[in-house]
């Protein structure tokens, strides 16, 4: 570390320290590449992922939420964590706390359906729609899944057409595939042996 | 809704460059309790600040701000010597200290002038957004400031 970087974490302490660490990134590893993830102190508020353009996702963070975006690894510490685990197939429902600050209205309402999908199992842009509570918004539910601020941890992943196809995944179809894959096989050894 | 910069980008671009204009002014030591003021007192104040703003010119201003602090606190408290040493003391530190106090005790915009070219190398146009006045004006302070210092240094 050379003298410069230590003063800037110091700065960083400092400013996590006053209150004045609005939104605190860092990158991890995935099995799909690495990912961005963004906290605030209410919560995660954003999972970038490999294919998406780090620095447009930087600067809607600081136009929606806030300018005062750091680059800090410690508070998100714990989402790593989690990740790390889910994507070795030990981990089935994320204990992070959420901050949705980067959506809002019916998309919200269809990305907080989506949160309560099980592990393992999935559902349809149709049967979003209706628990959203508008059966023939299946469109904006599928314009919801494709906006969800935080994929993996808010699993999209799990919601597919009602005709059994893919449908589409921010993080390009091999990534849906594989992480449907990856809970279906972890569910698969978790069914009573006889 | 804001079109400012993530945060993280000043200091991606110019954190190196603050460092070493506060290294110019206030010297090593002094620098690092400088830098972490400098740094948030911007965070503090960024995100009210116009979305047009020169950033850098922004960031060495207020970086200008806490090196006159630091002088001024250090004149108001000055460190007790048992007597003057007779050599002076080698390496260019104490000599650059010499100039920066005399820099602290001009004007206020002749200091600004001063720091601001020679610190942190901005250009007059430059000089002039960070104090609010025009390019002239920046010249003339400037100007006015070398032309004491030079009386003050002789």
């Amino acid at each position: 570390m050379t003298k410069l970087d230590a003063s800037i974490e110091k700065l960083r302490q400092r400013a996590a320290a006053e209150g004045l660490l609005d939104v605190a990134y860092t990158r991890t590893d995935s099995p799909f590449g690495t990912l961005l993830l963004a906290t605030t102190p209410k919560g995660l508020v954003r999972v970038g992922l490999p294919n998406q353009d780090e620095e447009a996702l930087l600067e809607e963070l600081a136009a929606k939420v806030s300018p005062r975006v750091l680059e800090s690894a410690a508070p998100l510490d714990e989402a790593r964590r989690e990740l790390d685990r889910y994507f070795e197939g030990e981990l089935e429902h994320f204990e992070l706390a959420l901050d949705w600050s980067l959506t809002g209205g019916f998309q919200a309402k269809v990305q907080r359906q989506i949160n309560r999908i099980p592990y393992g199992q999935t559902r349809t842009y149709t049967e979003m729609a209706k628990r959203a509570g508008n059966e023939r918004a299946v469109r904006a539910a599928g314009t919801a899944c494709g906006r969800n601020p935080l994929p993996v941890v808010v699993p999209c992943h799990r919601v597919l057409r009602s005709s059994g196809g893919l449908g589409g995944y921010g993080g390009g179809l091999p990534m849906k595939k594989a992480l449907l894959a990856l809970e279906r096989s972890v569910a698969l050894d978790e069914r009573p042996q006889n | 809704m804001s079109e400012l910069p993530p945060f993280q980008r000043l200091i991606d671009e110019h954190a190196a460059e603050v460092m070493a204009v506060l290294r110019a002014a206030v010297g090593r030591e002094g620098a690092e309790d400088c830098f972490q003021d400098t740094f948030l007192a911007a965070l503090r104040a960024y995100p009210d600040l116009r979305e047009d703003s020169n950033l850098r010119g922004w960031l060495v201003t207020i970086a200008h701000r806490k090196a006159v602090d630091f002088h001024r606190a250090r004149g108001r408290n000055p460190v007790p010597v048992a007597e003057v040493a007779e050599t002076p003391v080698d390496g260019p530190e104490p000599r650059d200290d010499a100039v920066w106090v005399a820099v602290g005790a001009l004007p206020p915009k002749q200091r600004a002038a001063v720091t601001l070219r020679y610190a942190a190398d901005l250009p007059h146009a430059e000089i002039a957004a960070a104090l609010g006045c025009s390019p002239e004006a920046a010249r003339r302070s400037l100007h006015e400031g070398l032309k004491r210092l030079r009386k003050e240094l002789a």
